[in-house]
């Protein structure tokens, strides 16, 4: 929720100050991309910042679910692997439709399917998520744990531990989701504005919204005050795994297939950009802005490191857990 | 409750008896083969051809017993150890280490449990913990791509590298690679970062690569799996000044467009098949049938494959 506005009873220069802490993450944004300009004069190219964008496109749609599972108070650490069954499961569906399944279908019905089957199966790992966490009353941590392993070994066994690979007609009329440019900007930042933009609204402007917020402050204060938790948290849960199948569609034109380290450590990356936005890893407050800035800065970082040689390459983790610890230490302070 | 106690009970006697079993028959040759969990294409390759070596000896060799076990850490596979020692009672061991150093003492103690030990592709700390190495030629996976490359671009241009993951293995390739091109000076290695075996890295390092260098004649990816995310980055750039995108180690896909010459970009590679795993399991095996040993050290060739002779290293079953 955000805090009530006492400005008027604090000096000016401690208001500026509180301002500066919320915009830890813009300042380090911003201070990576002068950084970067001044290492590689490239970096300011409009090519290599669609790029960049294009490929947070994935992590940061997943990171817009998962501000609210935080928000609300809770972690899913299966969207890596939940992503790359998905995709497994979306190519081996629409390469069986492709291989005579589908009837006469025409490719572009197919691929409608395969996408729709990649929302339907996100909603219900979601759905299956929360109803362990508040019906089965599980901890968050324990169930994603579990299903991250269940996931991917799924995957595994449907790759028989190779690769699956999208049949070459579909992959052809699908690979434009990815590659295109619609206004000047690949279709992938398109979306991933949109379902940021759609996150901010609902987080901020509907009762949904608040009840996350309400539930994550408190969980009790919010029962006592009627609020369906369980409801709400099985949503959450949803809505990541909305947000994880989103990400899948637009993933699988890129490669036009799954392997078994598909997704390897999304959910470290997704967790770590809601953190580095400046939602609270407790619960209760949170800005999807934040998050999405938290995002593209943990892409700029690998992007510098592969646009220099200044560093050892056996370094660059290292770099990037700086840049995540003092991007935070901006942040302190806030709730 | 009384129903699970009925299966439990069944469960310790099938168990029973399935631990008496090998007791019996002691004299026979037992082998356990402990190998990595299915997690890339090149693992999933290590397993089928176990797997493969395992139906074709045990057809051939009535009263053979060959145990597979995959293991996804250290310790795990060090478990697998001495349950194969315990309850399967091989005595002889075929053994893709997941670590080097971490299973160095767990295979010692197998060995001197009077087990035959042959260590496979990455070797133990200590030569003492071993009969016999089986292993693929990571020298030459990084000097044939690197020869290749040279004569093909006539001793001039600009290469950039994607290299493994930080591993001893990947520094051996590496290192043969920088040998050759000491030779020559003309050809400058623009950068080698990594890619770790892996699609999407290759595709976000190559990106990064094609950003920052506006003229590159060859991409050593060193790796069949990393060649496919840096052509996608190719392609999506709409660069031309690209002639060459070098593998690595034989996948089915790669081998495939060499033979039909279906892809400008792929005209070699160099094997480095998960073959070698059957090859290891049939050597072993076989000797120790015959009652001979192994020679202490076998190197299975990596060969430059090229159109002429893709055809024996296509193995369309395999997933690799």
């Amino acid at each position: 929720m955000q805090p009530a506005r006492t400005d008027t009873t604090v000096s000016p220069l401690a208001s500026f100050g509180a301002r500066i802490k919320g915009f830890g993450p813009v300042l380090g944004l911003l201070s990576l991309c002068i950084a970067g300009t001044l290492l590689n004069g490239d970096f300011a190219t409009v090519d290599n910042l669609m790029n960049v964008l294009t490929r947070t496109a994935f992590i940061g749609i997943i990171a817009v679910g998962m501000t609210f599972v935080i928000i609300s108070g809770g972690i899913d650490l299966s969207v890596g692997s939940m992503a790359a069954l998905i995709a497994g499961c979306m190519i081996y569906f629409m390469n069986a439709l492709a291989q005579g399944a589908g009837g006469d279908l025409a490719p572009i019905t197919m691929l409608v399917l395969g996408i729709a089957m990649a929302l339907v199966l996100g909603a219900g790992f979601g759905l299956m998520h929360g109803l362990l966490i508040s019906k089965g009353n599980i901890e968050p941590f324990i169930v994603t744990l579990g299903t991250l392993g269940i996931f991917r070994a799924v995957l595994t066994y449907l790759a028989d531990g190779g690769a699956l690979t999208l049949d070459a007609t579909l992959s052809e009329l699908y690979s434009p989701v990815y590659y295109t440019s619609v206004l000047g900007a690949p279709i992938p930042i398109w979306i991933f504005l949109f379902v940021a933009a759609a996150g901010a609204i609902i987080l901020n402007r509907t009762t949904f919204g608040r009840h996350v917020q309400a539930i994550g402050s408190n969980e009790q204060v919010a029962r006592y005050a009627a609020i369906n938790v369980d409801k709400v948290k099985i949503a959450t849960y949803m809505l990541l795994g909305v947000c994880v199948g989103i990400a899948t569609v637009l993933y699988v034109p890129r490669l036009g297939s799954a392997t078994p380290t598909t997704g390897l450590l999304w959910e470290l990356e997704a967790i770590a950009a809601v953190v580095v936005g400046g939602t609270a890893l407790k619960g209760g407050e949170g800005r999807i802005v934040g998050t999405v800035i938290g995002a593209i800065l943990l892409s700029v970082i690998s992007n510098i490191l592969n646009l220099t040689s200044i560093i050892s390459v056996y370094l660059n983790a290292a770099v990037q857990g700086v840049v995540i610890i003092a991007v935070a230490f901006l942040q302190r302070g806030r709730k | 409750m009384k129903s699970f106690r009925r299966v439990a009970g069944m469960a310790v006697l099938v168990m029973q008896a399935w631990a008496m079993g090998p007791a019996q028959a002691a004299e026979k040759l037992v082998v356990g083969v402990a190998i990595p969990t299915a997690t890339h294409s090149f693992t999933s390759g290590i397993v089928w051809w176990a797997n493969q070596a395992k139906a074709e000896l045990e057809k051939a060799h009535p009263g053979l017993k060959i145990i597979v076990k995959t293991a996804a850490t250290a310790p795990e596979q060090a478990n697998q150890l001495q349950d194969m020692l315990t309850v399967n009672k091989i005595n002889t061991l075929v053994i893709f280490p997941i670590e080097s150093a971490s299973l160095t003492q767990p295979v010692s103690q197998v060995k001197n449990k009077g087990v035959y030990v042959t260590v496979v592709d990455r070797g133990l700390t200590n030569t003492q913990s071993q009969d016999a190495y089986i292993a693929g030629d990571n020298t030459a996976f990084g000097k044939l791509p690197a020869e290749y490359l040279a004569k093909s671009l006539n001793g001039k241009g600009n290469i950039v590298v994607l290299r493994g993951m930080p591993t001893t293995l990947d520094n051996e390739r590496y290192d043969a690679f920088s040998a050759v091109m000491k030779d020559h000076p003309e050809i400058k290695v623009l950068d080698a970062k990594y890619g770790n075996w892996n699609r999407d890295d290759a595709f976000k390092v190559m990106q990064d690569y094609l950003t920052r260098f506006k003229h590159i004649d060859a991409v050593w990816a060193a790796d069949d799996d990393m060649a496919i995310g840096v052509q996608k980055a190719i392609a999506q750039a709409k660069r031309t000044d690209i002639k060459q995108v070098f593998g690595g180690a034989g996948a089915k896909g790669a081998v495939k467009k060499i033979m039909d010459g279906s892809d400008p970009l792929i005209v070699a590679d160099v094997s480095y098949s998960p073959k070698f795993m059957y090859d290891a399991i049939k050597l072993t095996t076989e000797a120790r049938l015959k009652g001979d040993k192994l020679p202490a050290n076998t190197i299975i060739p990596s060969v430059l494959i090229t159109r002429e002779n893709a055809k024996q290293f296509y193995f369309p079953n395999s997933p690799f």
